[in-house]
């Protein structure tokens, strides 16, 4: 194809020396300095958190206790100073992070396997599955606590599961591709969010309690959240990261893909197990928080280009230090009063994400 | 170079067939065209070559079954560029045509300084080094059909099935991408299958054709044996004359009916 209609291709060398390999395109890789970006703003808003709130602790004097605990020697906060930090912030900003994390990086994976840039880790019937498990407890047991780890959780974390399992199981009877799953998604959702409204209508009382949940809150009583997220989040995130390529394949479709030596139904449960693994283990903790898997990785996508393998591990990290920063704000906006942290995602990431559309379309 | 028969192949979707006890061959370097009226089945063939859709029968390269083999290993054989590719939100030319070296590569599937090196040298040769940054997107329609075919290229097969290669090009960017496949073919001993609409350039490019119809092989043969006007007049319900190039090449006209009371 030599002729007119080909580029100009500058090759300085002379027609017979070949030309230097192509390099890596921006964001085709996971680069050191997105990783370390990432791991820079999270540290930032980290420490930050931990020192925002009515007790004043001091920068000095955290940064003291932690070189303390680190080397073994004395702290310079009192004991209930110590506990302050321990038993409630850092738990706090460190439950932040991991739910954060989880919601960003199952956004990611769902918009790649649906190759569908407005996919959402709730998509699949996650947060009506979630929403009916709990309702039916509060309903059943009223003097249940929505805000410790407790029977509560573990019917969030199943209504969950239960919701994909049931979206996959309609799903697969009628077809196997992305759409007819996404639309199974959109039945099952409205149907348990149905039976959610019936179940409330049972017990009014439960309504204010149930919605406060669906709003989303993040507290803990000492490190009990977070080791219930940890272990499917690390499970998922290893299972996401590696699957960062199979997700650039699977945007070439179905077909190319397998003509290019991949089974993409299986890719596709695998990482859809995974991120529902992930989007489960948040919502048992700390209910329907949005916006986190919507935003997230399109600003990901926005910075640093297409590729999966890029979009899912700088997810993780920048949808932890998102809703840690989100979390700050909700502590101290009406203080001492605390707002629902999914009112503060919204309420910030939406107007930031229409500016970033703006300014990406102009470009 | 690989020397591609097909023998006995049946397929379908959902219980309806589709294709029925196709049989046919291509030499090593040699350039089988398939041609036939819409939903004879061209599409369906080249993707049942492939193991993409439910198929009986046999396929095989160089004498060796590809039918029993993994999908990541018959991709190793036979490299694909479909008719209507979807292209990846935001992906760049390089990162699209690596996706090629899937088969290549190891359970971790990260590239190396080959991979690169092999993607260098066919987006020079498809001369696209200048748009390896650019996002596909970006592209224009003759620019985005040459990054399909680069990437099937760096598959580094020894057969290419392409369907329906010229889509949405015009007769220039049609003829220069043919060309491209041409010598290709030429240079590296490529087999190379091809759906084609355009019956013209099918006898113009490939040495032999497969007109199949309803599912079945209507005829096989040289260009000058299948394209004929009885046939192809029978065939797609048309009326056509076949005119003779200088090179003796045939040329496929579409003639208009005589409408009563036109001057």
């Amino acid at each position: 194809m030599r002729d007119s209609r080909s580029p100009s291709v500058d090759t300085a060398e002379g027609p017979d020396t070949p030309p230097p390999p192509v390099r890596r395109p921006r964001g085709s890789t996971l680069r050191p300095v997105h990783l370390l970006l990432g791991t820079a703003a999270l540290a930032v808003l980290l420490l930050v958190s931990v020192l925002t709130g009515a007790a004043e602790l001091g920068w000095q004097r955290v940064l003291a206790e932690i070189g303390a605990q680190l080397t073994g020697g004395v702290s310079p906060l009192s004991e209930r100073e110590a506990a302050i930090l321990w038993q409630l912030r850092v738990p706090r900003v460190v439950l932040a992070v991991l739910v954060g994390g989880a919601l960003a990086i199952s956004g990611a994976a769902f918009q790649g396997v649906f190759r569908n840039p407005l996919a959402d880790p709730y998509l699949l019937g996650a947060a009506a599955g979630a929403g009916l498990s709990v309702t039916v407890v509060v309903t059943a047991i009223p003097q249940v606590n929505l805000g410790t780890t407790g029977i509560a959780q573990v019917a969030a974390f199943l209504g969950a599961l239960g919701g994909v399992g049931l979206t996959w199981l309609i799903g697969r009877s009628a077809g196997s591709d992305t759409a007819t799953l996404v639309l199974a998604g959109v039945a099952v959702g409205a149907f348990l969010t149905a039976a959610q409204t019936f179940v409330q209508q049972l017990r009014v009382e439960s309504l204010q309690r149930v919605y406060m949940w669906i709003l989303g809150r993040l507290s803990t009583t000492g490190w009990n959240e977070v080791l219930t997220v940890l272990p499917a989040l690390c499970l998922a995130v290893v299972v996401l990261c590696a699957c960062g390529r199979l997700l650039d394949l699977l945007g070439t479709g179905d077909e190319e893909a397998a003509a290019l030596g991949v089974r993409p139904g299986r890719v596709r449960a695998l990482v859809l197990v995974a991120a529902s693994l992930a989007t489960a283990s948040a919502v048992s903790v700390a209910g329907l928080i949005g916006f986190v898997g919507l935003v997230v990785p399109h600003l990901v996508r926005l910075a640093l280009g297409g590729s999966y393998r890029v979009i899912v591990p700088v997810s993780l990290l920048f949808g932890g230090a998102f809703l840690v920063g989100a979390d700050m704000l909700a502590r101290t906006v009406m203080a001492p009063a605390e707002l629902p942290i999914g009112v503060i995602t919204a309420f910030t990431g939406a107007p930031f994400f229409a500016l970033l559309l703006h300014t990406s379309r102009r470009r | 170079m690989s020397a591609v028969e097909i023998e006995g192949l049946s397929a379908g979707y959902r219980g309806t067939t589709v294709l029925s006890e196709i049989s046919a061959g291509i030499g090593d370097g040699g350039w089988l065209g398939v041609i036939g009226p819409n939903g004879s089945g061209k599409s369906t063939l080249l993707k049942a070559m492939l193991g993409l859709v439910r198929h009986t029968g046999r396929v095989r390269v160089d004498g060796r079954s590809v039918s029993g083999l993994r999908q990541r290993d018959r991709a190793k054989l036979l490299g694909y560029a479909p008719q209507l590719p979807q292209l990846p939100v935001g992906m760049t030319v390089t990162d699209y045509v690596l996706l090629g070296r899937t088969p290549h590569l190891g359970p971790l599937g990260r590239e190396g300084a080959r991979d690169l090196d092999i993607v260098t040298e066919v987006l020079e040769r498809l001369d696209l080094l200048g748009f390896a940054r650019r996002e596909l997107s970006e592209l224009s329609g003759g620019e985005r059909q040459r990054a399909v075919l680069a990437r099937a290229l760096a598959q580094r097969t020894g057969v290419l099935l392409l369907d329906e290669p010229t889509t949405g090009l015009d007769v220039g960017h049609a003829q220069a991408l043919l060309d491209l496949v041409d010598e290709l073919r030429r240079e590296r001993g490529t087999t190379v299958v091809t759906t084609l609409h355009d019956l013209t350039m099918a006898g113009q490019y490939a040495e032999h054709l497969l007109l199949l119809d309803t599912g079945r092989v209507s005829t096989e043969g040289s260009p000058h044996e299948v394209l004929t006007a009885e046939l192809l007049g029978r065939r797609y319900a048309a009326r056509v004359s076949i005119l003779p190039l200088p090179d003796g090449s045939p040329v496929v006209a579409p003639t208009r009916s005589v409408v009563s009371g036109r001057e």
